[in-house]
């Protein structure tokens, strides 16, 4: 309760959030770093989510990459891009857009997946080409799934970004990093309080967002 | 294979059916071989049980199956080789389930394909409009979404959004099965006072004799792997059915559709297999 006391009092301490260093500038970098990699992410797993969940081809391999990089230790991964990639943010944000193309690969084709065929036959059969099969039926109808994995994506990445600051990156995991060299366990406690914070801030933003993305039918 | 028919060009198929089979990878055989005309301007209604093939032979008029050798023709066309999105723009479909989307208001719905064809908004809304009032939806139901309406209402969205493009050909996948069945005698009275409207050239599945006797043309009794059991008027399959199987499938067996005389009284009242009176008997000739 002491440390808790003390982490809150570190929050509640103006100074600490002003400056270079300060608690304000690590939230923005962290916030930062969390869109850029869920962002590439994105990029990357959702035209590729896509095309397995309309044509139905390669859902075997795409599952396969989904778990093999769920098994992924972000923390050794980290460690070796750093190596290899030397100090900076190459190395974080690629662990981190790692960690975040399973949940949004498997969004991307599930959203897909979850379409009633009997609306996709009608729009084929209708005379619609298969692009507009997707741009019009199936990527509309399944944005609130796939919203779902963006949105998980997130989660996961924001709790993750503290490994930034081990390759000598910002985001608050640099408070928790320097707590744990000091033995500062309020500042490690105000870091994870803050880490927590802005999860539950995503949380609600991306729960507003597949509202607003949710085809009028499905909302009742 | 000339149908016959007094003036040429009158009876002309605008679909025919060249010995088409389907069979599947597993060794499944939809269709074994199959091979029929569909007049212009009548109904052609394909009846058989679930898993005859009927809803395979239909899909591939407009290419949503392929079929493993044989050919479809369309005017005298084959279909194979002909773009399938431009093929299906100008071929009218209604399925079972309506098939609407359900993110689009009935208005969007209906006017699918003029909007795809690049028809201004105004106007394929208007048009749209036209056809709402053609399949007795009333105009206030534009705005909604599909799940806003019964079932009912749904098909003749889907029969609505079939006609928006006035294709000549109108393929129907029981489109009234799923309907309970007061509505389904609705629509079944109504398509036919439309098909008087419209003459258009329809293909209609069901696996419901009552509806084929209805509705059809032409009808085609279809076994297990579309194999035809027999081909005629409703008249002709009723006065001479082909085999067992017709006179099975079409109630004549469990003498479900003999009608019985009872001479009481000036008329001949006629009587159900239940010994229920459903009529009188006519004088020949006189029926519409």
């Amino acid at each position: 309760m002491i440390q808790l006391r003390a982490a809150l009092d570190w929050l509640a301490d103006g100074q600490n959030w002003t400056g270079a260093h300060g608690a304000g500038v690590l939230v923005w970098q962290h916030l930062w770093y969390s869109l850029l990699a869920v962002a590439i992410a994105a990029a990357v797993a959702i035209p590729v989510g896509w095309w397995v969940g309309h044509t139905r081809r390669g859902r075997g391999l795409a599952v396969g990459v989904t778990g093999a990089a769920r098994a992924l230790p972000t923390l050794g991964l980290v460690t070796l891009l750093g190596l290899m990639l030397g100090v900076g943010l190459q190395a974080p944000i690629l662990a981190l857009v790692v960690l975040a193309i399973p949940s949004v690969l498997a969004g991307a084709y599930s959203s897909l997946e979850a379409v009633d065929p009997q609306v996709v036959d009608g729009a084929r059969a209708s005379g619609m080409s298969e692009l507009q099969v997707l741009s019009k039926v199936e990527v509309p109808l399944g944005m609130p799934v796939l919203v779902g994995g963006l949105r998980s994506a997130m989660l996961q990445v924001i709790a993750t970004a503290t490994l930034a600051a081990y390759v000598g990156g910002g985001g608050l995991g640099r408070l928790l990093f320097l707590g744990l060299k000091t033995q500062r366990y309020d500042l490690m406690l105000a870091a994870s309080l803050l880490v927590i914070a802005l999860a539950l801030a995503s949380e609600v933003v991306f729960t507003l967002l597949q509202q607003l993305l949710t085809p009028v039918s499905a909302r009742r | 294979m000339w149908q016959g028919g007094d003036t040429p060009g009158e009876d002309l198929a605008v679909i025919t059916f060249e010995h088409v089979a389907k069979s599947y990878p597993d060794g499944t055989r939809a269709v074994e071989d199959f091979s029929a005309e569909v007049p212009v301007g009548s109904t052609t209604v394909l009846v058989g049980s679930s898993g005859c093939g009927k809803t395979t032979l239909l899909r591939m008029v407009n290419r949503m199956v392929q079929p493993s050798s044989g050919r479809v023709l369309l005017d005298g066309r084959d279909v194979a080789s002909q773009d399938p999105v431009t093929l299906r723009r100008g071929i009218g479909y209604v399925m079972q389930s309506g098939g609407l989307l359900p993110h689009r208001r009935v208005l969007d719905n209906i006017a699918t394909v003029p909007l795809l064809e690049g028809v201004s908004k105004k106007d394929a809304h208007g048009r749209a409009l036209e056809l709402m009032d053609l399949v007795g939806l009333d105009r206030s139901m534009a705005r909604r979404y599909p799940h806003q309406l019964s079932g009912g209402q749904q098909q003749r969205v889907g029969v609505a959004r079939a006609l928006a493009a006035d294709p000549a050909v109108l393929l129907m996948d029981e489109p009234f099965a799923a309907v309970d069945p007061l509505v389904r005698r609705d629509l079944q009275q109504w398509l036919l006072g439309l098909q008087g409207e419209l003459g258009k050239t329809v293909l209609f599945i069901t696996h419901d004799i009552a509806e084929a006797l209805l509705l059809g043309d032409q009808i085609l009794i279809l076994a297990p792997g579309a194999q035809v059991a027999q081909r005629g008027t409703g008249e002709e399959i009723l006065a001479q059915p082909a085999n067992d199987f017709v006179r099975d499938f079409v109630g004549l067996a469990a003498g479900e559709r003999v009608l019985h005389p009872s001479g009481s009284g000036d008329r001949t009242v006629l009587l159900d297999a239940q010994g229920r009176a459903v009529g009188v008997l006519g004088e020949p000739g006189q029926h519409r």
